[in-house]
């Protein structure tokens, strides 16, 4: 059944979010952040209807090819030069419940590391087949899955001689506007990653980790594309004791 | 079992644009950007314009923010399945995202002006849009709420405008008539104008 098409789940609250697990908003080592990270604390409520509800997108808003970035921008027959490969995963929520129905957009650099933005001046050339966005709905159980080349690693003005890792950025809508996300992806053994000061932002061992995709030969298309697998995690619905006892009875 | 614990943001970086907004940055994609039509058809209610920039904590506009708004229609209803209180107008959406001018970074939504939508508790909040930003240099979306200075009375029954302790940090949230139909909302990432954001 399209997610579209599946009852919604009951609506509630949300848990409190695991800030621990979060970057801390003002990383000094990650410059721009200094000037634009709130010092108030944040003001902590419970959700409402308007948190727990969100835009919910059908199918229909979707291209046959707006999940191939390896063609979506180039012309008829050609395509994206890079090393190919495959990105996909599972969205679930803090529940382990896959999420039907979860718009994926991504966003990255070609594989030379440099995007197609006017403000982006970065010597590596653009690919002239190569827009570098993309999007996708996760199926009934949250699995979502693109097609696009491996980005190169891009150096970027912040300390001295900084250079992003490898990485795909991706936004992601669960069926509530609290669960709204923004992250990025990157890749299994990229010596960068260390060295990264926006990812040094995330001071949890294990959720820095868990932004590391994972190459997936099960996945790979034999003489075609390596996979990488990527899941994620949105913010979870409190299971109300009103809710328990209902299923109890 | 792997543990099922939030995946961490991170920031949305210098180029969101092209994966939120390719079209403003001259990527023709999709036959168009999500969000940047709310009104799909004649709406119901009094039709807004909301207008305003995001600022950092040296009062420089940014110019790279990717701001989503999220609100009711006018009879309060959410324009999503999970709605169960009744049909929100069809040809509102309740959802926009504004890339901001490439040169001024003010955001413009066209919009209607929300109604009131019910607290856990039953009571109603007073008219308000949920608003989200990020940008280069923010680790993790900010949360924030858009009412409307021409809303006195609700505003001052609302249960998250009437507990913000201090006064001056409430008048942050309140969006002040700028012309016939027009509101102007400035958000403040710091300073002493910053912006009360929600952890919700
Ligand atoms: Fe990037």
């Amino acid at each position: 059944m399209p997610p579209e098409q599946m009852p919604p789940p009951p609506l509630g609250g949300f848990m409190a979010r695991n800030r621990a697990a979060q970057p801390a908003a003002l990383h000094p080592p990650y410059k721009t952040s200094v000037w634009r990270s709130p010092r108030a604390p944040l003001l902590s409520f419970p959700s409402s209807l308007s948190e727990e509800t969100g835009p919910v997108f059908g199918q229909s808003l979707l291209g046959p090819l707006d999940a191939d970035l390896l063609s979506n921008f180039a012309a008829p027959g050609e395509t994206a030069i890079g090393p190919r490969i495959i990105v996909h995963g599972r969205v679930v929520d803090e529940g382990g419940r896959g999420v039907p129905g979860a718009l994926v957009e991504v966003w990255q650099a070609n594989a030379g590391g440099r995007y197609r933005h006017a403000k982006e001046g970065y010597l590596a050339p653009l690919d002239p087949n190569f827009g570098g966005c993309g999007r996708c709905l996760t199926d009934a159980e949250g699995h979502y899955s693109f097609r696009t080349v491996m980005p190169g690693p891009y150096p970027w003005p912040n300390g001295g001689n900084d250079w992003r890792p490898a990485h795909i950025h991706l936004s992601l809508f669960g069926p509530s506007f609290a669960q709204r996300l923004i992250t990025q992806m990157y890749f299994e053994g990229d010596p960068l990653i260390p060295l990264c000061p926006i990812l040094g932002a995330v001071t949890d061992a294990a959720a820095l980790q868990r932004l590391v995709a994972t190459l997936d030969m099960q996945a790979t298309i034999p003489m075609d594309s390596r996979a990488f697998r990527f899941d994620i995690v949105l913010r979870g619905r409190r299971q109300s004791v009103f809710e328990n006892r209902k299923e109890g009875l | 079992m792997p543990p099922f614990i939030e995946t961490a943001s991170q920031t949305a970086g210098p180029y969101v644009h092209i994966g939120c907004t390719p079209n403003v940055c001259g990527i023709a994609m999709y036959g168009g950007d999500l969000g940047a039509v709310m009104k799909t058809g004649p709406v119901r209610g009094e039709e807004i314009t909301l207008t305003g920039a995001v600022h950092d904590g040296m009062g420089a506009v940014l110019k790279d923010a990717l701001v989503e708004i999220w609100q009711a229609d006018a009879a309060g209803l959410f324009n999503t399945p999970h709605e169960r209180r009744g049909q929100a107008d069809p040809n509102f959406t309740g959802f926009g995202r504004s890339a901001g001018d490439m040169n001024t970074g003010e955001f413009t939504f066209h919009t209607v002006k929300p109604g009131r939508v019910p607290w856990p508790d039953g009571r109603l909040q007073a008219p308000h849009v949920s608003v989200w930003v990020v940008a280069r240099g923010i680790n993790i979306g900010l949360q924030t709420r858009l009412y409307f200075a021409d809303e006195e009375a609700a505003n001052a029954e609302d249960p998250i405008l009437s507990r913000i302790e201090h006064r001056a940090r409430a008048e942050t949230l309140i969006a002040r008539r700028s012309g016939p139909r027009a509101y102007r909302f400035d958000i403040h990432l710091q300073g002493p104008k910053e912006t009360v954001f929600l952890d919700i």
